[in-house]
């Protein structure tokens, strides 16, 4: 056991757990963020991604150890009223069927969308990837990607 | 009576937690008219009807609709509840939903066989409507004008000639003293402003901001966690465990025994109760655990597959004869046989099983993902020996279903933990149970015969299953004598005007658990079946369409959706060398569907699928958006099954994992996707959640022979390997 401390959404959080405990079950069970989901535990299907300083990793395969001195974000972390504009957009599109895996769908399009603010069908594909979706939706992601896209350069312009 | 009154009202304000309401309508069935009946629950709380309970309005204006329909990512969150809100005058955000608890009477709260739309079609409106008229009766009483000046319209009742209104809340203890109208006026389609119409889904902003509360997500103070060691060949039996090691890791504080419960397969478990999730994982691979495999790690599925085409030399039973299958084809001029395989494949939702339970005096109260409340309340009270009233179900969002979720192992190995420890506990699969211990989607072979005429019509016509059984495996009973309806379901229901037609069926056992998976046998027959008749266009010379149309000379929904596919899909256009496209429908109890897939042929020789167009057939749409969403989701599931991984077994144990090795379809393999809806009204509703699967195997298929002349009989297959 070890005393550590987290910075999640902003706010420190001290836990005293395992350090090798996976940090999705530290920000699920110590933190009590129940957002972020378990889908295989084995930095396969997306389901836990969570962002450390803006970028993408899988929370399930991380030891929660290596997460300590980095900005964490969550999805409860990404705005406080569902007003993203990824959010926006999956909302519009009407993305998701069961849900499931949308936490880690939506956290791996914000770190997209953090580089990258006209991403082609391919830098899509690039990036989501790594997250699955049983219910298929991932056509709809991908309008909503775009349209996200667009979201975010007319709020530039304007 | 006063007391009895009392109690009714004290239970079910426990079921729903709504502690105000003024008018509660709820659906009865009356043993005096033997019809489903509206109940004004706010006067009758008493009676001894099993009441269902479906809508509440409260004076402070709160209305709530019960939802009996688990959300399982097929939309019934929004589309069931709008059935009542359609006729209620009401929109989607004025209400509150809440999913039943399977401990009312709520009859059917099972979600599957894509009903819960078109089963609750009528007597859902029927209450929204009862409750609207009680409305405005009440108001037209209060302001002493007649009825038909009133009209009621987003949660209100207005007053139409002097513009006065007045609110549900205000409204709801007055209406509640009137009797309730048996037979409400539903509205004209015509004014629908919900059904049918493009609806936000309402659990759409939960799922996009980690609010949605899924089985997992449930808490209770003092939780334990648990994770449970099973034998890895299935069917093994639990000899010793030595558990010194495990309960060295800190963090874990029991170690129990447990039972797996599928129909009548038990299975034995060994659970590591922690304090955290981590810390029972860590306990469970300290367990030393000795099994009895029974044998069955002789069990290989190579040769299980071997087994079922010797036995598809059998004549197998009869599922359906018309005219003279054995002469016509025995005197065809042209014979046509050809053999099919589908694997063994897992369902595999993304939030793999769970369930938390909290054991206290002989109840259990339990949270989960489930796809039926009922299941999981009388699957529990069976296997630990207590009472149904005794169980409290707590539905949560399911994080996928697909069938999987009718079954309730999970459910029980977790209210058995809680029994024996004393202390509420969240049971947890992992990814690699999830994927290896079933129940799973049956093997299922096909043996096709036709005979052609000299002019390429098909005079005879043979579609025989070989295949274990769902009902064989986890029934109590089952008839061996006769053919098994759920393994030939579909095969016989196609509209092809064929002359002479013999299907049969062949059982083969099995020691493995089976379950429905979405579109059951469909998503196994509807490939051979459709495959087939394509092979049967090509040896005719003729295109598949217009062949499959030759044979519908009458109307039929098939003949609409595959003339409405030939239109969406350019069908008569010429495509440029190396692309093809193909074609197939199904038509089953769920509904119906066809696809039209076209592909092209990659420099690498891989094949890419380009495009899939779908037609569903629904009659009466409730929510087209919806529908889509659907079709296209049940498309990704169907291209996963057919180009993916089987589950295959080696001495008895389940080869596969997790996704790595038994892989999903993922964003760079999409194909683009155009669905469009058939729904010409009236009252027959069709099912959404699985007429989009079956025939995109066969559709795929097809094109690929049209592109490269490659038939392809055996699933799964990889589109990177096709010759
Ligand atoms: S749970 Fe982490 S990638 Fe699947
Ligand atoms: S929405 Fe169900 S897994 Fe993606």
């Amino acid at each position: 056991m070890a005393e550590l401390t987290l910075t999640i959404n902003g706010q420190t959080h001290k836990v005293d757990v395992d350090p090798q405990m996976p940090l999705l079950w530290v920000i699920r069970d110590f933190i009590g963020l129940k957002g972020t989901k378990f889908g295989c535990g084995i930095a396969q299907c997306g389901a836990c991604t969570v962002h450390f300083d803006g970028e993408p990793i899988r929370s399930c395969s991380y030891p929660v150890a290596g997460a300590v001195g980095k900005k964490i974000t969550t999805i409860e972390g990404i705005s406080e009223h569902i007003d993203h504009p990824i959010q926006k957009a999956w909302i519009a599109q009407q993305v998701p069927q069961c849900g499931y895996c949308q936490s880690g769908q939506i956290m791996s399009a914000a770190a997209l969308l953090n580089h990258n603010h006209t991403p082609t069908d391919a830098d899509i594909d690039a990036a989501m990837s790594g997250n699955i979706c049983r219910c298929g939706t991932y056509q709809r992601i991908r309008r909503a990607i775009h349209q996200a896209a667009d979201l975010i350069n007319n709020n530039k312009t304007a | 009576m006063e007391q009895s009154s009392n109690i009714a009202r004290r239970k079910f304000l426990k079921i729903t937690g709504i502690t105000g309401a003024a008018l509660v309508l709820g659906v009865g069935f009356s043993e005096k008219d033997k019809i489903a009946r509206v109940f004004n629950m706010s006067a009758d709380a008493g009676q001894s009807h099993e009441l269902t309970p479906y809508i509440f309005i409260e004076k402070s204006g709160v209305i709530t609709i019960m939802n009996p329909k688990a959300e399982m990512g097929q939309g019934t969150y929004q589309s069931v509840p709008a059935l009542i809100a359609e006729e209620l005058e009401v929109s989607l955000e004025q209400v509150i939903v809440k999913f039943t608890s399977g401990q009312a009477k709520y009859k059917d709260q099972s979600t599957g066989g894509s009903s819960s739309v078109n089963s609750n079609y009528f007597p859902l409106r029927n209450v929204g409507a009862s409750a609207k008229e009680m409305l405005i009766i009440a108001a037209s009483k209060q302001w002493n004008v007649p009825v038909a000046e009133c009209y009621a319209e987003n949660a209100k009742v207005f007053h139409k000639p002097s513009g006065k209104s007045l609110t549900y809340g205000q409204l709801a203890e007055p209406a509640s003293k009137l009797d309730v109208p048996q037979k409400p006026k539903l509205k004209d389609p015509r004014d629908f402003k919900i059904l049918g119409k493009q609806v936000a889904r309402q659990d759409i902003p939960l799922k996009v901001s980690g609010k949605a509360l899924f089985g997992i997500d449930a808490e209770v103070p003092g939780m334990l966690y648990a994770s449970i060691e099973r034998c890895p060949v299935l069917g093994g039996k639990l000899v010793s465990f030595d558990d010194s090691a495990a309960l060295k890791i800190k963090g874990v504080q029991r170690v129990v025994k447990t039972e797996r419960v599928l129909g009548k397969i038990k299975y034995m478990g060994v659970a590591v109760v922690a304090d955290n999730y981590w810390a029972a994982l860590q306990g469970r691979k300290a367990l030393k655990v000795q099994w009895d495999y029974q044998g069955y790690d002789q069990f290989n599925s190579r040769d299980y597959e071997q087994s079922l085409r010797v036995l598809s030399k059998k004549e197998g039973l009869v599922a359906h004869n018309e005219g003279n299958f054995d002469r016509q084809f025995a005197g065809a001029p042209h014979k046509i046989e050809a053999f099919y395989e589908t694997p063994f494949v897992s369902h595999s939702p993304m939030e793999p099983m769970n369930c938390l339970a909290q054991w206290k005096d002989g109840k259990v109260e339990v949270w989960l993902s489930s796809q039926g409340a009922e299941w999981t309340r009388d699957t529990i009270a069976e296997s630990l020996g207590i009472s149904k009233e005794d169980v409290y179900v707590n539905m949560q969002f399911n994080g996928g279903g697909f069938g999987r979720r009718i079954l309730q192992d999970f459910a029980v190995e977790a209210a058995g933990i809680s029994r024996a420890i004393n202390k509420p506990v969240k049971v947890i699969w992992t990814r690699e149970d999830d994927t290896q211990l079933g129940p799973f989607r049956p093997m299922t072979f096909s043996a096709m015969k036709a005979g052609l005429s000299n002019d390429g019509k098909v005079t005879a016509f043979q579609h025989k299953v070989i295949s274990p059984s769902i009902d064989a495996t986890t029934a109590a009973k089952y008839d061996k004598s006769k053919a098994d309806e759920t393994m030939v379901e579909g095969i016989s229901s196609q509209p092809y005007e064929i002359p002479n037609m013999k299907n049969t069926y062949v059982f083969s056992d099995i020691h493995l658990p089976l379950t429905w998976w979405r579109s059951v046998t469909a998503s196994t027959v509807a490939f051979p079946h459709e495959s087939f008749v394509d092979e049967l266009a090509v040896a005719a010379g003729k295109d598949p369409l217009e062949y499959r149309l030759e044979m519908l000379t009458k109307p039929s929904d098939t003949k609409r959706v595959l003339t409405k596919l030939k239109e969406v899909s350019g069908w008569d256009k010429p495509l440029p060398a190396g692309k093809g496209r193909g074609i197939a429908q199904w038509v089953f109890f769920a509904g119906l569907c066809g696809h039209v897939v076209e592909v092209s042929k990659q420099k690498d020789n891989s094949i890419k699928v380009d495009k899939v167009y779908a037609v569903i057939d629904l009659g009466t749409v409730v929510n087209p958006d919806n529908v889509r969403s659907q079709v296209e989701g049940a498309i990704v599931m169907a291209l996963t099954a057919a180009t993916k991984d089987a589950i295959t077994f080696e001495n008895g144990k389940t080869m596969q994992s997790n996704f790595h090795n038994y892989r999903m379809v993922r964003m760079n393999e999409m194909p683009v996707i155009e669905v469009h809806i058939l729904a010409e009204g009236g009252p027959v509703i069709k099912g959404v959640g699985e007429p989009g699967l079956p025939s995109l195997a066969p559709a795929l298929c097809n094109a690929i022979f049209a592109a490269t002349g490659t038939r392809i009989r055996k699933l799964p297959f990889d589109l990177n390997k096709i010759a």
